[in-house]
């Protein structure tokens, strides 16, 4: 058995790198995107003509509340809360909308970005993603956490990338990569019908996910024309042409109003309407 | 195994032999198996491989969606495409617990794989991604008591109980949550019956799956585990062991005849609790959906029912236990029964919404014990032959007995007589039923006659997978038979019929003796009184040897039926009492003849 585990651990990387090979390949057919192999250490134009886009996403209408989650069957996570355990879909608590994943959907095509080494950590606390949307680049790692210590699964349900199903017993890390660009990938935690989570999958550096606030910045854009895309779990998606120019900072404002959460399907959360949802999101051409 | 397919592999490559190995599909294997696949495939996977065929709104779960490339059953890690060799395994075997079938007897050796690569043209990834490297399962350690019981530990501390339930009968607390990759209700498998696992009932299959893990579906893989070093592949391989022992090792199959256990008077157990049960043998009787009358229900939640059934000569208990993940009513399975209706029941006509609904078993007879095969319609009769039920149901826990003419059409009976008691517990519930033979209403219910072979059938109903009335699981008819008494006059006719001809044979012995004497005195010139028909004398004795013969045979008939019915203890006794009858009539038989034609004994 030893044995065998040392060959897995060899072979590991190897059928890995593969993958991430091939799949870029991949991601060119599904996505048009700038593909994930052979990635330059250099960003693919002269950052000294550089500019900004900086912005904010407002929410307009009464929000729905809170959803309470009924966590009788993990008590555990239950005790975690002082309250009745909560998450907030449309959270305007900071002022603006949060959780919305902003990047760039047109006009870096043919270019090809560094990948960051750092991973993207998406947390399991509290039986709740946190957060509940991340944004990666193509190639880089996303890194699945327990920090509850009970068993968790990580359900990725893309269509553009492979699926995946971990299971996480205890309190761990798991590392995923995805190879084509997709926007946006549902997770779920298949043993808590609550948990769900996104996560946006672009093939350069240009994303972000708003805060409390609203606000968001995504700063040295090549100059361009670039059509910006807000996307939200409940919300649908917005759209922007956004124009950048070398040291200028463009501002663009994406408003959600309560009239598009009725428009955008179901407010209710669970994992019957989370795939439902992301399909309507759409999927990055 | 793996050594043997290596050797011709390695030769193969010497020879540079590629064609040994699977090579691309050529565009004609494409187009045969186009052929083939729109004319036994496309009715439940669509044309256009995207699993929505104009069947596939009858079945959960739904076809595979063959466009996703996402594949249940691989032999690869979580996420890649399954080998060529694994969707054919499908094809051939079919997938137990789903309605894929096994194609392997309809379909030839080359249509078959041509299927596999037309399969593989639906999803770009089978281009894009190449050809995929299966994990490399090291062979299965022998099972043991040791292994077992640390599967059943690491069961426990990985936390299966959370999807599987705690004795693993998939009634764990997500249970009524798990939907799969198509946003339809799913269930996790019940870990007591193998012979439904999707991928296979051995313990290699059920590692294989706990290693890919079976994407689409909630169920995880669990080689990222033991690449992080979380657990060993031993661990694993104990939990495979510990999740096979809790089947039978054989596929139950279904006998026509239950056998209703005779136990002497009063010794009938009257609690479901009772250790007597223990000793009762259980018969499996499968359950499908009711899909004959509207309105039909294909997705059924009891596939079976265990039936256990004693009698003591004036009354008869019944033990019913089969799974259900729920105690219906549970408010928590109330969404489940949402999505449960949304994607089966429109098909129906039926506009039905999730409500609180009992569990229920009902289990049918004919009114009177027919001839011959003339039997009620199963489905729980019809205007001119209605069934005599006992109707039990989770609300309010107790059994009533009634007269069905049709599904749902029902004249009560009270529940005068029919004594119940029930219980639910992790996945499982236990019911018992007992009534007198003798009803208290002759002419509406059935009287239940020893020795003759009495029709049942069974419904079932599970509340929280909003079944109730026609949409629920039925059996056809099987037969029980209430085991013959062993009357007092068993034991006593072959020592009545020892003595009786023992009698006779010391008459002949004694008889024979006396003529010996007889010859002995005539040739001392003494004359003895006459002894009357001495002729008869000797035929008296074959004919007490064939008595005995005729005994023997008998015994060895009921020996025979002992068996026969699962009853070792009796068969073995008959068989030494046909053993002694035998010497016994051999005895009077050689020794009549030898006298006969030899003449008495020289003294």
């Amino acid at each position: 058995m030893a044995r065998y585990e040392r060959v897995l651990r060899v072979l590991a990387p190897a059928v890995l790198l593969a993958v991430v090979g091939c799949g870029g390949g991949g991601g060119d057919a599904a996505g048009g995107g700038g593909g994930g192999d052979a990635a330059p250490a250099e960003m693919p134009f002269d950052v000294a003509t550089a500019g900004n886009i900086t912005g904010s996403v407002t929410f307009e209408g009464t929000p729905p509340p809170p959803e309470v989650l009924d966590m009788t069957s993990e008590a555990d996570c239950a005790a975690t809360y002082t309250g009745d355990p909560e998450v907030s879909w449309v959270d305007v608590g900071g002022g603006g909308l949060a959780d919305v994943f902003v990047y760039v959907r047109e006009g870096l095509e043919g270019m090809s970005f560094p990948v960051p080494g750092q991973a993207v950590v998406i947390d399991q606390q509290g039986c709740q993603y946190r957060p509940l949307v991340a944004g990666v680049q193509v190639g880089q790692s996303v890194a699945f956490r327990n920090s509850d210590g009970l068993l968790h699964n990580i359900n990725a349900s893309p269509t553009a990338n492979r699926p995946f199903n971990v299971s996480q017993p205890v309190n761990m890390d798991t590392e995923r990569e995805f190879a084509a660009p997709e926007v946006m990938i549902p997770i779920q935690c298949d043993v808590h019908g609550w948990m769900a989570g996104y996560i946006g999958v672009v093939t350069h550096p240009y994303h972000t996910v708003s805060g409390g606030s609203g606000a968001f910045d995504l700063s040295q854009l090549p100059p361009g024309e670039y059509v910006i895309e807000a996307w939200h779990a409940r919300l649908g998606t917005l759209e922007q042409t956004v124009t950048v120019t070398t040291g200028q900072t463009a501002e663009v404002t994406f408003n959600f109003t309560d009239a598009m959460l009725s428009s955008a399907g179901t407010p209710t959360d669970g994992p019957h309407d989370h795939r439902t949802m992301a399909r309507v999101g759409g999927v990055a051409e | 195994m793996r050594s043997q397919t290596r050797l011709p592999a390695a030769v193969a490559a010497l020879l540079g032999l590629s064609a040994l190995h699977p090579s691309p599909a050529g565009a004609q294997d494409v187009e045969r198996g186009r052929e083939v696949y729109e004319q036994w495939c496309s009715q439940c996977h669509g044309s256009e491989g995207d699993g929505q065929g104009p069947a596939a709104e009858y079945m959960i779960p739904r076809p595979r969606d063959f466009t996703t490339g996402l594949y249940q059953i691989r032999s690869t890690a979580t996420g890649e495409l399954p080998t060529d060799e694994d969707i054919l395994r499908i094809i051939n075997e079919g997938m137990p617990g789903t309605t894929m079938p096994g194609w392997e007897e309809e379909l030839s050796g080359a249509d078959r794989e041509a299927l596999v690569a037309y399969i593989k043209t639906f999803s770009q990834f089978f281009e894009t991604l190449g050809a995929p490297e299966p994990l490399e399962f090291p062979g299965a350690p022998g099972a043991s008591e040791e292994r077992i019981a640390e599967g059943r530990l690491f069961y426990d501390s990985i936390q299966c109980f959370e999807c599987h339930g705690a004795e693993g009968r998939g009634d764990g607390e997500a249970s009524s949550t798990l939907q799969d990759d198509l946003g339809n209700p799913i269930r996790s498998a019940d870990l007591w019956k193998a012979w439904t696992f999707n991928g296979g009932s051995t313990v290699e299959d059920i590692y294989q799956r706990l290693r890919t893990g079976l994407d689409g579906t909630p169920m995880p893989n669990f080689s990222d585990l033991i690449d992080a070093g979380f657990m060993t592949d031993d661990q694993l391989w104990n939990l495979a062991h510990y999740v096979r022992s809790l089947s039978p090792e054989e596929t139950p199959t279904p006998e026509e005849v239950i056998v209703v256990g005779q136990v002497a008077p009063g010794e009938l157990p009257g609690q479901l609790a009772d250790e007597r049960w223990g000793q009762a043998e259980s018969f499996y009787v499968p359950l499908v959906g009711q899909i004959i009358e509207n309105p039909r229900w294909f997705d059924p939640s009891v596939d079976g029912v265990w039936v256990q059934a004693l009698h003591d000569g004036s009354e008869v208990a019944f033990r019913l236990t089969w799974h259900d993940r729920s105690r219906s009513p549970d408010p928590g399975w109330l969404e489940w029964q949402g999505w449960v209706l949304d994607a089966m029941a429109p098909r129906e006509g039926e506009n039905l919404e999730p409500a609180p609904r009992p569990d229920g078993i009902t289990v049918q007879f004919p009114p009177t014990i027919p001839e011959g095969m003339d039997m009620p319609y199963f489905l729980m009769g019809d205007g001119s032959n209605p069934v005599y039920q006992w109707q039990w149901s989770s609300v309010p826990g107790t059994a009533v007995k009634a007269a069905a003419r049709g599904l749902d059409i029902y004249e009560p009976l009270g529940a005068e007589g029919l004594t119940s008691e029930a219980a639910w517990e992790a996945g499982r519930w236990q019911l018992l039923l007992r009534r007198a033979l003798v009803p208290a209403d002759p002419a509406s219910e059935l009287q239940f006659e020893i020795g003759v072979p009495i029709p049942i059938a069974f419904f079932a109903w599970d509340g929280d997978n909003s079944e109730e009335g026609a949409r629920g699981s039925v059996s056809s008819w099987y037969f029980i038979q209430l085991e013959e008494e062993t009357p007092p006059s068993t034991y006593m006719a072959p020592l009545v019929a020892f003595l009786f001809t023992g009698g006779l044979g010391v008459l002949v012995v004694r008889r024979a003796q006396r003529r010996d004497r007889e010859v002995q005195a005539a040739a001392a010139g003494i004359v003895l009184p006459p002894e009357p028909r001495p002729q008869m004398a000797r035929n008296f004795g074959f004919a007490v040897g064939a008595l005995w013969l005729l005994f023997a045979l008998a015994a060895a008939g009921n020996s025979v039926g002992g068996w026969a019915a699962g009853q070792t203890d009796v068969g073995f006794w008959w068989a030494v009492i046909t053993g002694f009858l035998t010497i016994a009539a051999s005895v009077a038989l050689i020794g009549t003849a030898r006298h006969r034609y030899q003449g008495p004994r020289k003294s």
